[in-house]
């Protein structure tokens, strides 16, 4: 039981950071289709730029300067934030400047993302082949170990200590992000004039706020923090090893957006909850592998009656912004 | 009274393409009055306050501010000297709160704290005399609450001139007290205000100088207390043109459509039709005058079958089967369905009546496709008709199957009112049928619409030019805030008089009696 | 001083919409994004690779035309990718974003499995054929006018429901995959015996063939039908629509009925007539590069023939390069998304122009 929670936890901070960076974006009023691409471009330009390091510094051995671990933890974050930014910024420039559909732009924005980590992935993997030869031992399972690194006595304090403490620093980062970004949507200047913009975007501008650099600028953000999901994908949950189902967890965190109904405060419980239903199945003993499969329906199923719920109390403070999904553009009336 | 200038217009003109919105207008406000601009629809009072407003740029002229030129070329800018506008259209984001709306795109520097802006909101409140909770969200909010965050939202800003553009026209005449009280005490408080407005016992009541303003040009301003009703009437609509429109004497009129006792409420709870009685006859052309936004688009709305009604009957009197029919509360196509020949053209031409993207024929189709058992459109008759129309109504397109948007204002209602004319009905409605249309244009418009009278047609002609209204129309009905406020017959009719029924004030009893001269 | 400031805040250049574009203009353009996005995308496969440029192009085009083997590959990929697109038009024609061609097409599929797995051997072929055709075409149309309902009745947001349902029916696959399969490896051996007549010996003719006729009858059925008719209408504009008497929330309805009917065909095709059997990666993504065929198309049939043939001259062709050159196949998406990236942001020139600022008059 404390494994299948501490679990949860740890798969729906991935889920967390998607939808995060997601309702940013929305908040703006960009429905960003692309965020399963995103975070795959997140998670390969983490782990390319750990293969980099590590054939720089040489093996993640026991025994060196703590710096070159924690180096090792911070680049990767690093360009995971930068690629999930590049991302952002090419989506923008799309859907703000050249006011292409949102819908097309993010969903080709996640058949690039995917078909790029993939590409980027089997390039690093030949060069660790290379680099294995020279004796270098480059190994994202070694590198793994300082993402899920916890707090040293987090053993010692029991079952709490376990469910509060035994995370890695991924899993600490995504509760800060959410809490920074419901404090800075619901109680700043910025947060405001943000859900001005994806909200009513005439009314935004007419006040003058300059909607474009805020959908550029939430989009950017949101798609680092995105990217920063995929990450903890590879990185912590699944303790380095690849598997190309990050998109899969893109379309989890748009569905926990939806759950949530566009808060990053809910998300929190909210993602933990999706987690638990992700991996229930592997928990419950004496169910076919068939029954399995029936259990990963749950988070969307869930997802669709929230949204149908939602849609039919129509209360105006749990609806998609008003302005998600649509281009502005000053003289179209 | 305090005799200092807090703004003052030199010589300001603007045009828009062709069209002269305002020519060498003089006008000066000064501190603490309160000075109302009146003037027919069209006559230039929201373009010349929009250049005040930041909204639009002057092409020539002066504007002063506090004895210094000034130039404001953004909202942002005329905040900087102090100048707010509450336009008629709130701009406000309905999730947020009062308080968020007001504050927002300001940022002076201050910490960002909603509990302050609260609180200042609430002084301010407090100071005019104000009702408002700061923390009610817009959207739970009634359309007197929102104009009232709109104001404080100016107010905020520290303006010290306000425009308001018709405040009034969606209040209930309860709420105009208030907001006339609130705009008294601004007054004492040293503040300009200018407020544009249709309603003469408005402009009578609350303004201490009126600027009257006629086809963009600024006629006069006087002193409210050495004026009359009349007066202004008179300054407003200017003398009659004439301007020549055939009208036949109706042959055989006889009852076509009888509307009795309509009423509606829009999505706002605001009472948009009010107790609307009247009888359009065949083979005649009735008028239907007011101020913009008093119920003309939802009177035809609702008989279209498109704008539900909360009581009262339409009767319909089928020339075919000489029966009655109550279209009350039917959709289109069940109007349709019961034999009903009803055209409508409709004022918004091309979020309405056509579809921007298609071409001539398939918009001519939008009527007739419904035609014949087969499940695949027949585009021949649309096609023929198409040209017949292209050619009998001069329509000046490349082709019949080019998109109507790309056609300029004039032929896209050529084609509209085309259509609804070749679909032979036996009630035709037209909603300003000849809005940014050129004189040429305007006077086919006309003519079809005589023509559809000799033919026996009820016409229901929504207008605003109150010379045309008088010519071309056999009798004018006056509306004024959903209510009718006089039927008049269209050949005898002053235009003074209908001008004085669309803006005064009045009881519905009153109006039923005006009403029960009129028929008789 | 002041007037100084103000002046440099206006904007060097000006946007406008334009009102119409010469369809020399509009092709020219495109023409132009295509020729860019080949050379960028030329120039990335040549960074990876190092190989000649020509090369490249060579290897591409010989992958889609290089045998006959693969000129019937590419046929088969086209006709599906096409038959989706065709699925999706009439929604997004009606400003419905259907993004979950996918998952319909998917439960169309399985419900063409779920025939061959349960009856097939215990009824007479042809009959077995109808009863697939009858239950895919049913399962998509059902699938599909699940979210459509809602929409109607209480606008539900069909993006995101339409998004949903496809995981929900990718979930149903698995499960039902390790239902059927009993060796429990989690893949269902092709039911060769079972499943679509082959034409000519070979499984992709039918659909070929399907396929065809199926984007005649859709062109007909938008531009000549008068259901086509009445979801332009709705698509251009619902006031309209209201005003003119179309039941909107019908045509919503059957619109996606008929699109979803579209899906479960194709799930048909793929399941009955090609592989014989199903997984949960059947479709492939196809449902969402339909979304892009369609579109970029501008939802008409015959232009998607066109677009749908560019992506898949792509994917094929990129996937020979990548297999020549000893890259991994996810080349050949990449290089796709560049190229949509470039026909999406060329739609901007087409729709707007740009207008620099004259020389400001002095104001006097």
């Amino acid at each position: 039981m404390l494994t299948f929670l501490t679990q949860a936890v740890r798969i729906g901070m991935t889920l967390l950071f998607g939808s995060t960076g997601e309702t940013i974006s929305e908040k703006s009023g960009h429905l960003n289709l692309g965020v399963p691409g995103v975070m795959c471009i997140g998670a390969a330009f983490g782990c390319v730029s750990e293969t980099i390091y590590i054939s720089k510094v040489g093996s993640l051995t026991d025994g060196r300067s703590f710096f070159v671990y924690l180096f090792a933890v911070l680049i990767p974050i690093l360009t995971a934030i930068i690629g999930g930014a590049l991302a952002g910024l090419l989506y923008s420039v799309l859907t703000v400047s050249l006011r292409s559909n949102q819908n097309v732009t993010g969903l080709v924005l996640t058949t690039f993302g995917v078909g790029l980590s993939k590409l980027m992935i089997t390039s690093v993997q030949k060069k660790i082949i290379s680099a294995s030869v020279t004796g270098v031992n480059i190994s994202f399972t070694q590198a793994s170990k300082y993402f899920t690194a916890s707090l040293p006595f987090a053993n010692k304090l029991g079952v709490v200590g376990k469910l509060l403490f035994s995370y890695g620093i991924m899993i600490y980062l995504a509760i800060a992000v959410a809490l920074i970004a419901a404090y800075v949507l619901s109680k700043t200047r910025l947060g405001l004039h943000l859900r001005a913009v994806g909200e009513n975007p005439a009314t935004a501008d007419a006040a003058g706020i300059n909607v474009s650099a805020y959908r550029y600028g939430a989009t950017c953000v949101g798609c680092a923090v995105s990217a920063l999901g995929g990450l903890t994908f590879i990185m912590d949950n699944l303790n380095g090893n690849w598997e190309y189902i990050i998109d899969a967890m893109g379309w989890l965190s748009v569905a926990l957006v939806i759950f949530t109904v566009w808060k990053p405060n809910i998300a929190i419980p909210g993602s933990i909850i999706f987690g638990g239903l992700y991996i229930a199945a592997s928990y419950i003993n004496g169910i076919s592998l068939a029954t399995k499969e029936i259990f990963k329906i749950l988070p969307y199923f869930v997802t669709v009656v929230v949204l149908i719920i939602t849609s039919i109390r129509n209360k105006r403070e749990n609806q998609p912004p008003a302005g998600l999904g649509m281009n502005y553009f000053r003289e179209e009336r | 009274m305090n005799k200092e200038v807090a703004i003052e217009l030199r010589r300001i003109t603007k045009t828009f393409g062709n069209v002269v919105a305002n020519k060498d207008v003089d006008l000066t406000v000064y501190k603490g009055e309160i000075l109302a601009i009146l003037g027919e629809n069209g006559s230039g009072k929201t373009t010349l306050m929009n250049m005040i407003a930041g909204i639009y740029y002057p092409d020539e002229g002066h504007i002063i501010v506090g004895g210094e030129e000034a130039v404001i070329k953004s909202p942002k800018d005329a905040f900087r000297y102090k100048i707010g506008m509450i336009h008629q259209h709130f701009k406000l984001v309905d999730v947020f709160t009062a308080s968020e709306n007001v504050i927002l795109g300001v940022n002076d520097g201050s910490k960002y704290r909603l509990s302050d802006v609260n609180e200042r909101v609430a002084a301010i409140a407090e100071k005019y005399g104000f009702i408002i909770n700061p923390k009610k969200k817009i959207h739970e909010m009634s359309v007197s609450e929102k104009q009232t965050v709109e104001i404080i939202k100016v107010l905020y800003r520290g303006a010290d001139i306000l425009i308001l553009d018709e405040p009034t026209a969606v209040l209930t005449p309860q709420e105009t007290e208030k907001l006339f009280a609130v705009l008294r005490k601004m007054k004492e408080d040293g503040k300009s205000i200018i407020i544009i407005t249709h309603k003469m016992h408005e402009v009578l009541s609350i303004s201490d100088r009126v600027a009257v303003l006629r086809k963009g040009e600024h006629i006069a301003t006087v002193n409210t207390a050495e004026t009359s009703e009349a007066e202004l009437t008179e300054m407003m609509v200017g003398k009659k043109i004439s301007l020549n429109i055939n009208r036949p004497e109706p042959k055989n009129p006889c009852e076509r459509l009888v509307v009795s006792n309509i009423s509606s409420v829009d999505s706002e709870g605001v009472q948009v039709l009010d107790d609307i009685s009247f009888t359009a006859f065949s083979g005649e052309i009735l008028g239907i005058a007011g101020i913009a936004g008093s119920g003309q688009r939802e009177l035809l709305e609702s008989i279209a079958g498109l704008y539900p009604i909360t009581s009262g009957e339409i009767m319909y009197n089928n020339p075919a089967s000489g029966e009655m029919e109550n279209l009350r509360n039917k959709t289109p196509m069940q109007i349709r369905d019961l034999g009903v020949r009803l055209s409508f053209v409709p004022e918004d031409r091309l979020g309405m009546g056509l579809v921007g993207n298609m071409g001539i024929t398939d918009n001519i189709m939008l009527r007739s496709y419904t035609k014949g058992k087969s499940m695949f459109l027949d585009r021949i008759p649309p096609k023929n008709l198409a040209k017949e129309i292209i050619k009998s109504l001069e329509v000046s397109t490349p082709d019949e199957e080019t998109p109507v948007r790309r056609l300029s204002g004039g032929n896209v209602q050529k084609v509209l009112v085309g259509r609804e004319i070749a679909s032979a009905p036996s009630v035709l409605m037209a909603a300003y049928p000849v809005r940014g249309l050129d004189i040429n244009s305007s006077y086919m418009i006309y003519n079809l619409l005589t023509q559809q009278k000799e033919n026996g047609v009820a016409v229901i002609f929504v207008g605003e030019d109150l010379d045309v209204l008088t010519e071309l129309c056999d009798r004018i009905l006056v509306i004024n805030g959903g209510k009718i406020t006089g039927i008049l017959d269209g050949r005898t009719a002053k235009k003074e008089e209908i001008g004085l029924l669309m803006t005064k004030h009045v009881s519905s009893a009153e109006a039923k009696e005006d009403e029960s001269n009129a028929e008789k | 001083m002041q007037k100084n400031e103000n002046s440099r805040h206006e904007p060097l250049f000006h946007i406008a919409k334009r009102s119409s574009v010469s369809m020399k203009k509009a092709i020219a353009v495109r023409a132009i994004a295509i020729v860019a996005a080949l050379l960028v995308a030329g120039v990335f496969i040549f960074a990876i690779t190092k190989r000649n440029p020509i090369e490249i192009y060579k290897q591409m085009f010989l992958g889609v035309f290089g045998s006959a083997h693969r000129i019937t590959k590419a046929l088969k990929s086209l006709a599906i990718l096409l038959c989706i697109s065709l699925a999706v038009t009439p929604a997004f024609k009606m400003k419905f974003w259907n993004c979950g061609a996918e998952g319909q097409a998917l439960i169309g599929g399985l419900a063409c499995a779920a025939c061959m797995f349960y009856i097939g051997g215990s009824v007479p072929k042809w009959l077995l054929v109808i009863i697939m055709t009858v239950t895919s075409i049913l399962a998509g149309a059902i699938w599909a006018v699940i979210p459509a309902l809602f929409k109607a009745k209480w606008n539900t947001n069909e993006t995101l429901f339409t998004l949903m349902m496809n995981y929900v029916a990718t979930s149903l696959v698995a499960f039902f995959i390790k239902c059927w399969a009993k060796d429990g490896s989690g893949i269902l051996r092709p039911m060769t015996e079972y499943g679509l007549p082959q034409l000519a010996n070979t499984d992709y003719l039918l659909a070929v063939i399907v396929v065809t006729l199926l984007t005649v009858a859709t062109y007909i059925y938008m531009k000549y039908s008068k259901h086509g008719y009445e979801i332009t209408v709705v698509g251009e504009s619902e006031n309209t629509a209201r005003y003119i008497g179309i039941n909107v929330k019908k045509v919503i309805i059957r619109t996606m009925l008929l699109s979803g009917a579209i899906c479960g065909l194709c799930g048909l095709l793929l399941v009955g007539g090609i592989d014989k059997t199903i997984s949960t990666e059947t479709i492939g993504g196809q449902g969402f590069t339909a979304i892009m065929v369609s579109w970029l198309g501008k939802f008409n049939p015959i232009f998607m023939i066109l677009t749908s043939f560019l992506i898949v001259f792509l994917q094929v062709g990129t996937k020979q390069v990548s297999t020549s050159f000893r890259i991994d196949t996810s080349l050949a998406d990449i290089t796709t998304a560049i190229i949509l990236f470039f026909i999406i942001g060329c739609e901007f020139f087409i729709n707007y122009k740009i207008m620099f600022r004259k020389k400001e008059k002095e104001v006097k």
